[in-house]
Parts: C-alpha cells; sequence; structure tokens
C-alpha cells in the first residue's frame, strides 16, 4: 500500500510554549489509524498543523506525494484531507442538506440537484435521511456529529480526520458512530481517529500512536500499545 | 412573474411618476435620500447580514463616492454616470483596502478598523482645498437635465434605477455560491474553512461590493446638494442607519434591507422635519438595540413566525 | 526645521497627554481586552461620566471627588451591562458577533443623543482651583488640570495593577479571559467574575469621565474620537496587558502631541485612527498581547 500521508519532523510553537516538538508520522492509503493521549498532549495540534488551520509550523507535511505546508486549510480541503471538529460546528442558519451543499459547491464545484441526491445517499449511510431538511440548531449532539461526517464526507475526501467525533456519546451511540467510520473506511477512504474512548480504538485502528507532550511516544497495534509502559505511564502518570 | 419583469415594472413606475407635473417637487427631494438609503442598507447588508462583518465606517464609502463625483465633475466637467461609476469603482477600493487589512482578524478589529477610515478620511478632505477643505464648496448643476423637468426629478430617477440594480445584485450574491459561503463564513468560519470555503477570498469580495454600492450611493450627492462639505458627509449617523436598516427590516434576505429603509427613511423624512434630527437617531437607536435583543431576525423573522403560528 | 525646545515641550506635554489616555483606556482594557466583550459602548461611557461629573459638580462639590463619588453608581450600571449582555448575547452564542456588535453600537448612539437632547451641543465646563492656571518650570509651562489628571492616571493605574497581581478576584479576572473551565474548577464563577470586572470597567469610567472634564471641554460627540483613542491604546498594547496600557498610552499621547505641534490640531484625530490601522496591518497582538 503507498503512503497518502508524510508528516515529518513537524514543531509548532505558540510563542513559548512548544505543543509539538518533532512529531514524524507516516499513513499509508487505506489505514484506520487511532490517534492517542492524554489531554494537551498535542493530538488536536497535530491535526490542525495537518488540516491547514495551523500553515506555520516548522517541518514538512506531504499528502499524495506532495508538500502541502503552503496551502490554506480549503486548499487542501480540496486536495482530500477532510476534518471534523471536537466540538461540532455546524452551519447552524442552514438546515441539514445545506449544510452538506456547501462543500459540494466549493471543493466539487457544483451544488445542483445532482448534488443533492448525493448528499441524501451521504445522510442515508449516516441515519441522518430523514433529517435533511431540518435546521441543523436542532439536532442532538450524536445527529451533529452524525452531520458533522456528513459534511466531511460531502467533500470527497481521501483522507478523513474524526476529531474526537463520539465524545460525549453513550454506549450505543458510539456504536453507531464506529460502525459509520467502519463503513467509510470500507469505501477506501484513509482514517485517523482521535479518540479517547479506548474501547473504540482498539476496535477500529489497525495501528494506534500514542502523543504525550508534544512528541510520538509509541506506534504500534492496539495490542502492543496497550501494555506499552510508556502509554500507561502517559496516562495515569508515575 | 420572473424577477427581471417585476424590476422593469418597477423602473417604468419611477419613470412615470418622476414625469408626472402635478407632483410636488418636495416629493422628489425626499424621494432621493429614502433611495439612498434603501442602496445603503442594501449595500451593508451584503456584508454585514451575509458574512457576519459590521461595517461601522458608512459614512467613509459614502464620501468617496461623493468626493470622487467632485473631483471627476470639477477637473474634467464629467456627466453624472461617469461620476457614479468613479465613485463605486474608488469606494469598491478602499472596501478591498480595508479589507485586506482587517479581514484576517477578529469581527471586531475590522468594524474598529471602518471607523478609523471614516476619521483618517476626514482629516485629509478637511485639509484638501481643491474640493473645499473644512469650509466645502458649492457647485453648479450642468444644465443637461434629459427629459425630465427638473434636475431634482432627474435625480430621483436616477437613484431609482441604481436601487433596483444594488438590490438586483444583492439578491444575485445571496443566490449565488458566494452567498452560500458567506453564509458559512457566518456561521462557523472554521468549519467554512475546512469545507472548502476560500473565507478570505469571499470576504474581500463581499466588502469589496459592499464599499462600491455604497460610493455609488454617495455619488450623486454633491449634485443633489450643488454642495459639498466633509462634516455633513462623514456624519457617523449613517452608520447607525445604514446598520439599523437591515437588522430591523432582516438580514437573511435581500429583501429586510429593503423594507427596513423604507419604513425608517420615511419615518425619518417625517420626524426631522416635524420634530429634530437627534429624535430621529434616537428613535432608530432604540428599535435597534430593541430588535437585536427581542427580534434578531427583524420584520422578516416575525413575519416568518406569525405565518408559522398561524397555520 | 523645528527647535529643540519644541520638540521637547511636545513631547512633554504628550507624556501627561499620555497618561492621561491610558487611564481613559483603562476600563476598556478590562472590558474588551481581558473579557473579550465588543465594548464599543466605553467611549460614550465616559462623556457620559464626564456629564453626570458636571452635573455634580454644580452643587459645589470638587470635580475629582465628584468622580469618586460616581464611581459605585457606574460600577451597578456596569454591572447590569454585563449582566444583560450575559444573558441577551453570550449565553445563547448563536452569531454574537453581530448582535453584540450592534447592541453596543446602538446603546453608544442611545447615550450619546440622550445627552444632546438633555444639555444640547455646546460644551461644557467644570471650574476648580487647579483649573486655569499653570506651573511654571523654567521656560516650560505645565497646566495643573493635566498634572492632576495624570497624577489620577497614575494612581489608576498602580492599584489597578497591583488588584490584578495580587487580589484572588483580580487575578481570576485575568485567567477568565484565558481559561474559563480552569476558573470554575477553582471555585470561582467564571460570570460572577465577569461581571465584577466589567463594574470595575465601567467604574473606572466615572473617574476617567471627571478627568476628561477636567483636562478639557466636553461636548456630547466626543465619544466618536475617543473611540479611536480608546481603541487605539487597547490594540497597541495589546489585548490582556495592563501595564502596556500605560506604555501604549505615552506613545499615542506623545504622537498626537508632537503631530499637532508640526502640522497643527487640525491633523490630531487621524492620529489615534492612523496609528490603530497601522498596529492592525503590522502587529495585531499590540506590543505586550498574548
Amino acid at each position: 500500500m503507498e503512503t497518502i500521508l508524510e508528516v515529518n519532523n513537524v514543531v509548532k510553537q505558540f510563542g513559548g510554549f512548544t505543543a509539538l516538538s518533532g512529531v514524524s508520522l507516516n499513513v499509508l492509503q487505506g489505514e484506520r489509524l487511532g490517534l492517542i493521549g492524554p489531554n494537551g498532549s498535542g493530538k488536536t495540534t497535530l491535526i490542525n498543523c495537518i488540516s491547514g488551520a495551523y500553515t506555520n509550523y516548522q517541518g514538512s507535511i506531504r499528502f499524495d506525494g506532495q508538500e502541502i505546508t503552503p496551502l490554506q486549510a480549503h486548499q487542501r480541503t480540496k486536495r482530500g484531507i477532510a476534518r471534523s471538529f471536537q466540538i461540532p460546528r455546524p452551519f447552524s442558519s442552514m438546515t441539514v442538506m445545506e449544510n452538506l451543499l456547501v462543500p459540494f459547491a466549493f471543493v466539487g464545484g457544483k451544488d445542483g440537484p445532482e448534488q443533492q441526491k448525493e448528499a441524501m445517499e451521504i445522510l442515508q449511510r449516516m441515519g441522518l435521511a430523514d433529517k435533511a431538511f431540518v435546521q441543523s440548531n436542532q439536532l442532538s449532539q450524536v445527529e451533529l456529529r452524525k452531520m458533522e461526517l456528513a459534511r466531511a464526507m460531502a467533500a470527497k475526501p481521501k483522507l478523513l480526520i474524526s476529531d474526537e467525533a463520539m465524545a460525549g456519546l453513550a454506549g450505543a451511540e458510539v456504536d453507531e458512530v464506529l460502525q459509520i467510520l467502519f463503513d467509510l473506511n470500507k469505501l477506501g477512504i484513509t482514517i485517523i481517529m482521535i479518540e479517547h474512548i479506548m474501547q473504540a480504538v482498539m476496535k477500529f485502528s489497525q495501528r494506534v500512536v500514542c502523543l504525550d507532550a508534544g512528541k510520538i511516544i509509541c506506534e504500534g497495534t492496539p495490542e502492543t500499545i496497550v501494555k506499552n509502559p510508556d502509554v500507561q505511564r502517559a496516562y495515569l502518570g508515575d | 412573474m420572473k424577477y427581471a419583469t417585476y424590476c422593469l415594472l418597477i423602473v417604468l413606475g419611477f419613470l412615470g411618476l418622476s414625469v408626472m407635473s402635478s407632483i410636488n417637487e418636495y416629493v422628489f427631494f425626499a424621494g432621493f435620500v429614502i433611495l439612498q438609503f434603501v442602496i445603503l442598507a442594501t449595500a451593508w447588508n451584503i456584508l454585514g447580514g451575509y458574512a457576519g462583518y459590521v461595517n461601522f465606517g458608512v459614512p467613509a464609502f459614502i464620501a468617496m463616492g461623493a468626493y470622487t463625483a467632485v473631483v471627476l465633475f470639477k477637473s474634467i466637467s464629467a456627466p453624472l454616470v461617469v461620476q457614479i461609476i468613479g465613485g463605486g469603482i474608488l469606494a469598491g477600493a478602499l472596501g478591498l483596502g480595508v479589507g485586506l487589512l482587517t479581514l484576517k482578524l477578529r469581527g471586531i478589529f475590522f468594524s474598529i478598523a471602518t471607523v478609523a477610515v471614516v476619521f483618517i478620511l476626514e482629516t485629509v478632505v478637511n485639509n484638501w482645498r481643491y474640493v473645499g477643505g473644512a469650509t466645502g464648496m458649492q457647485l453648479t448643476r450642468p444644465p443637461d437635465l434629459w427629459f425630465f423637468e427638473s434636475y431634482t426629478r432627474m435625480l430621483f430617477f436616477v437613484m431609482a434605477v441604481l436601487a433596483v440594480l444594488s438590490v438586483s445584485i444583492a439578491r444575485y450574491v445571496q443566490d449565488s455560491f458566494l452567498g452560500r459561503g458567506l453564509r458559512a463564513v457566518r456561521d462557523s468560519e472554521e468549519a467554512a474553512e475546512c469545507s472548502g470555503v476560500p473565507t478570505l477570498k469571499i470576504k474581500l469580495i463581499a466588502c469589496t461590493i459592499s464599499g462600491a454600492l455604497m460610493g455609488v450611493a454617495g455619488s450623486p450627492m454633491p449634485m443633489y446638494l450643488s454642495y459639498i462639505e466633509p462634516a455633513s458627509t462623514f456624519n457617523l449617523s449613517y452608520s447607525i442607519y445604514a446598520l439599523g436598516m437591515p437588522i430591523i427590516g432582516g438580514t437573511s434576505h435581500w429583501i429586510g434591507p429593503v423594507i427596513g429603509a423604507l419604513l425608517l427613511a420615511t419615518l425619518q423624512q417625517i420626524v426631522t422635519v416635524t420634530v429634530s434630527n437627534e429624535l430621529n437617531v434616537l428613535i432608530v437607536g432604540v428599535l435597534l438595540v430593541l430588535f437585536v435583543v427581542i427580534a434578531p431576525e427583524g420584520i422578516l423573522g416575525l413575519v416568518k413566525k406569525w405565518k408559522q403560528s398561524s397555520k | 526645521m523645528f527647535s529643540v525646545d519644541l520638540i521637547f515641550e511636545a513631547v512633554l506635554f504628550g507624556i501627561l497627554l499620555g497618561c492621561f489616555y491610558a487611564a481613559v483606556s483603562l476600563g476598556l482594557s478590562v472590558a474588551f481586552g481581558l473579557l473579550d466583550v465588543p465594548y464599543v459602548a466605553h467611549p460614550a461611557l465616559l462623556i457620559l461620566g464626564s456629564y453626570f461629573t458636571f452635573m455634580l459638580a454644580k452643587t459645589g462639590i470638587d470635580p475629582i471627588v465628584c468622580g469618586v463619588l460616581l464611581m459605585p453608581v457606574f460600577y451597578l450600571i456596569g454591572i447590569g451591562f454585563y449582566r444583560f449582555y450575559y444573558e441577551t448575547f453570550e449565553k445563547r452564542s448563536t452569531e454574537t458577533g453581530v448582535r453584540g456588535l450592534a447592541f453596543f453600537f446602538g446603546m453608544a448612539f442611545i447615550i450619546e443623543v440622550c445627552l444632546i437632547l438633555f444639555f444640547g451641543v455646546d460644551q461644557r465646563t467644570v471650574a476648580a482651583s487647579y483649573i486655569g492656571s499653570s506651573l511654571e518650570i523654567g521656560e516650560y509651562r505645565f497646566p495643573y488640570r493635566m498634572l492632576v489628571a495624570f497624577g489620577i492616571a497614575v494612581v489608576l493605574t498602580v492599584v489597578l495593577t497591583i488588584y490584578f497581581s495580587k487580589t484572588f478576584n483580580g487575578r481570576a479576572i485575568k485567567a477568565v479571559g484565558q481559561d474559563e473551565g480552569a476558573l470554575r474548577l477553582m471555585g470561582a464563577n467564571p460570570v460572577k467574575i465577569k461581571q465584577l470586572a466589567f463594574g470595575i470597567a465601567t467604574a473606572i469610567n466615572a473617574l476617567a469621565g471627571a478627568m476628561l472634564i477636567i483636562v478639557g471641554p466636553v461636548e456630547p460627540s466626543m465619544d466618536r474620537i475617543y473611540i479611536g483613542r480608546t481603541f487605539c491604546v487597547v490594540v497597541l498594547a495589546g489585548l490582556g496587558s495592563m501595564s502596556g496600557t500605560l506604555v501604549a498610552g505615552l506613545v499615542l499621547g506623545i504622537a498626537e502631541s508632537v503631530v499637532m505641534m508640526a502640522f497643527g490640531a487640525s491633523w490630531a484625530p487621524a492620529v489615534s485612527f492612523g496609528l490603530l490601522l497601522l498596529m492592525l496591518g503590522v502587529r495585531p497582538q499590540g506590543l505586550f498581547g498574548r
């Protein structure tokens, strides 16, 4: 399998604080990668660097064989990187359907009846079809999370970064979202999942990377990671 | 009926109005101001309502249009149409400039920057004798009236055409991909960026169009007054009107600013003449605060709610 | 071109002026710099403070004392304002940007127009023993009223800096803008803290308003030029920096004074706004900001 994402020695500082100190990571096409680490370890910062929310970091990030560091976030989205947000950010004045039409219009270039049909298909896959014409600020938490993923899918990504899509959800809801991510991966989309819910990460990931204090401290299969003493120390303390 | 047909009918209606001799001249005099506010409110809403960036510096763009017209008129005796186009272009450039400087920052910095532009431009104009400086200058209207009875009637009709054009532009922006992108930016700029919306470019486009239209509203003013001077042209009260009218009318649709402008500008004509200018500012200010607190979607929102509840 | 004497005098006057500008911007530094409230009505409240001082001073009380007496009243007004803003806008957090800005802009206009309707557009002044005469040192004259304002400004800045660094509430105010969650964990209620901060910010405006009318005549539309001066100081300082406010005030004061000397008073309004635009374009986080 080819490498779809190459993160090379990325360093990100905020004033005097170093959030990422030399992170390097390769992601294979079609892979399911889990990204874990305690709060403040730099997971969201790393995601922000990959998605382009931050463009002034040191190091290089290559996607699909090309350097993307000079590109802004919307340009990276057009190249095929999509992300969902930890705290859902719906376009609250729009219906669910209109939310999806934004990436269709700006990534795909069209937002006509064909795209509306495609959007309905995406919503059906997510179990949101009946809410298509409801205003997005009336959705429940789990529906908002699903819409986040649906909207990311409307951008037709090659790589989807799911940032704690299951945070705060209850048991059955977690399984729902997890199943959605599995189904998306079956379509060929590479998925990086950031999650705190360990069972979800273990079930989903083929490979897990653990971040702590801005550095990767461990990489391996879910079973290896769980047994790793550095990981245990990072989460539980000394 | 198609929208274009509506526009044609409205323009013809205004034309008919302008040539009816029996109508008092004052109607056209006041009508000019009301139409000017329709343009200003519509222009403001393209950036403020659609994108969520609040322009406090409306007089800077009006003045840009007005003083460009003065310079063009004084230097090359430019006809009205050229004055208007020139004013629009330069005011649009001003919008682009302010946007480039501040639209990368948070909304409030853009707003404060627009106030700054008002004062800086006013200071420049105050010290520029070619356009009359702080005391202002008189202007003689050219004799060409086309086929109208009076210059005021002609200006009234020109304003009507400009108003229809402005509203049409706002409608086009709203229904186009530009409008979709602006709404996304307003609702969540981060999510918009990640959905492929080139947020900075879109904001700049909206800011330029908005500024240009405000300049277009200002360009006929020197000919209308036969006079131009900085203090009234740069009056910050224009901002409270240009911002109050769309908010009170409703910011999500192009018809909101039109409703707000027609209502409030007509009220302004009545109150200013019968009581005082200050009282009118007070009324608009109080209405603005009331609507922002109680009915943020404006009159349009109230109508929508009333229609839903009576189903 | 200009004699060293003239420049020196302009700079000295600028220092006095600058401290005054810093003092009138302190309230905004707290409300906008620390709390992120789009408090564009701040200058209008400043002028309101001046007019209240004017009215109270008619009873014979010294204007500075009037300012101090008005502080509790303004404190309550500030708390009310914030409470209202919070309940109506911040809590619901939908499109707060436009609505919050429009609200405060509308309030500013309402205050200005009410002042015009009540007092008319004429300038108002107060009288005191220190207004009208100057201190003469060598060839230089320092108007006493400017020295008084300078003194108050220094005292205010020192008191506030100590308050924000040494007291629990003060430190909580500094923290609440950056990490509400952590504050909650420490047992402090973020809303009450922000309310307190806003009350303090508005109370400062009472005293600052008194200073304003001591330093010169006041008229209702002055809030417009002070939007430029106060926001210039706050942006120049950098959001969240109290001590930076003093430095920024000095920069503005000296700049304005020198420009006035070199080009005349008609260019003065452009200085604060021009400096503001320059900072926004070149270094938006200000000199000391986070």
